[in-house]
């Protein structure tokens, strides 16, 4: 009787466990964006903190996390597009694909070096302030550490796979609105041909640099 | 002889600032130009300026300033700034009509200065209490003022006309630190004071480079979004927040 009870505790905490990982570990479609926002950021920064390569700044492995943790959850063509404002019906299908995946490269590169330097940060999630029926919410957070804290807010919209995030507020900065003359200055001088080479060019240049640390 | 010296280098970097006035620097052919930055021709040539003097003085003495002090001393000497800066914090958040901002930046004054050690340790924020950073320009913008055209200042970097009276308004307003009466000691306060402030963003400086296409009017319009940001900051949280029983996601 009394190793029965044993075994069945066992067995209940192993469940309980168990679906305790699955909720951790993978949102779905149904997942609210705030709870989204919360089990990304605290998987990707629990990684960081116990992989030495990625502190050291390995490069194709943080883009590996990137890709399978964050990218999923992103819609980076919908970024692109509202980067790049009118422009982006005056670029062809080819062009726009193009677009697409060196933006998210070039995007990649550049914080993938930031993501190595998560140690010892805190996030905090902010009360999320939206009504069910929203298409289009921002989810606010800080990111407490060395320094002064820094406001990340992430804006995500409802798709039929899920909430997918497709612009980033870094200390009062609209990713897609820092970006917009940058593109459109870009259009003006060389085209939008122009514009996919400089990308391209761009990821070259930082995939060949030397880690940043 | 080291007065001297000091004189030699204010005349080269003086010289150097008139001559990079002088010649304006061109607008890329084909660059869109901003409603918001009419003097752009100037202003890139004061960024180029500033970028000058920060690739070969400010970020080569931050590197010696990394190597030579260990990190938990670097982060007492941020601390300690940092602490100082919430009393004019608190200041300018009771101007601009946040009493409990204000109430909550005294506290992680008198926190910090007792239990953290004279402010070398940061012990309000694990505690709670949230940090804050305003300054005159923020708290004229708050009483709103409009921010005028876009400029930058040589050493001081991106700013505009509201802000320039407010970074003017923010040194000539530190009294607590007129009380230090020692020129030498007043000088090297003010020089660990900007490798400090400069420290902190060492590794992000590197990042912008990567990911702007013209670093110009990359750092432009992210100053002035970020500055829109922070005057409307505790604004928005003056909405009713939904109770936890109504939120839909809870």
């Amino acid at each position: 009787m009394n190793s029965f009870k044993q075994i069945f505790g066992c067995i209940c905490a192993g469940l309980l466990l168990a679906s305790g990982t699955v909720l951790a570990q993978a949102p779905d479609q149904s997942t609210p964006p705030d709870a989204l926002i919360k089990m990304v950021v605290t998987e990707v920064m629990a990684t960081v903190k116990v992989d030495p390569d990625i502190q050291k700044g390995n490069i194709p492995k943080i883009v590996d996390l990137v890709e399978k943790k964050i990218v999923p959850y992103t819609d980076m063509r919908r970024t692109t597009e509202m980067a790049m404002g009118p422009n982006w019906k005056k670029a062809s299908p080819e062009q726009q694909a193009q677009l697409t995946s060196e933006f998210k490269n070039l995007l990649i590169r550049t914080y993938s070096g930031a993501l190595s330097q998560l140690r010892d940060q805190t996030v905090q999630f902010k009360t999320l302030r939206a009504s069910p029926d929203d298409k289009e919410v921002v989810v606010k957070t800080v990111v407490l550490g060395r320094g002064d804290p820094v406001p990340l807010d992430y804006r995500l919209e409802k798709t039929a796979n899920g909430w997918k995030v497709y612009d980033m507020n870094i200390m009062g900065v609209w990713l897609v609105e820092a970006y917009r003359n940058q593109f459109s200055s870009q259009i003006s001088q060389n085209g939008i041909e122009g514009l996919v080479k400089f990308l391209q060019d761009r990821n070259k240049q930082l995939a060949s640099a030397k880690p940043a640390n | 002889m080291i007065l001297s010296v000091l004189q030699k280098i204010r005349q080269v970097i003086l010289l150097s600032l008139v001559i990079s006035m002088v010649g304006c620097a061109s607008i890329p052919a084909g660059t869109e130009r901003s409603p918001q930055d009419p003097w752009e021709p100037f202003n890139r040539s004061v960024f180029e300026f500033n970028e000058g003097l920060d690739a070969y003085l400010l970020k080569p003495v931050v590197a010696g300033y990394r190597f030579i002090l260990p990190e938990f001393v670097r982060d007492g000497i941020y601390n300690f700034f940092s602490n100082y800066n919430d009393i004019y914090t608190a200041l300018y958040n009771l101007l601009q009509g946040k009493p409990d901002y204000a109430f909550n930046d005294l506290m992680r004054v008198v926190v910090n200065t007792t239990f953290g050690l004279g402010g070398l340790i940061d012990m309000a924020t694990p505690g709670g209490l949230e940090k804050h950073k305003e300054d005159w320009g923020q708290t004229l913008g708050v009483w709103g003022v409009p921010s005028g055209p876009y400029v930058v200042l040589p050493f001081f970097g991106p700013s505009n006309v509201r802000d320039t009276f407010g970074t003017v308004a923010d040194l000539e307003s530190d009294y607590l630190f007129s009380f230090v009466k020692d020129i030498g000691l007043r000088n090297s306060i003010t020089g660990l004071r900007v490798v400090n402030a400069r420290n902190t963003y060492y590794e992000a400086g590197d990042l912008l480079d990567g990911a702007a296409i013209d670093k110009y009017s990359f750092v432009r319009d992210a100053y002035i979004q970020r500055r829109a940001y922070q005057i409307n900051e505790g604004r928005d949280d003056e909405e009713p927040q939904t109770p936890v029983s109504e939120n839909p996601y809870q």
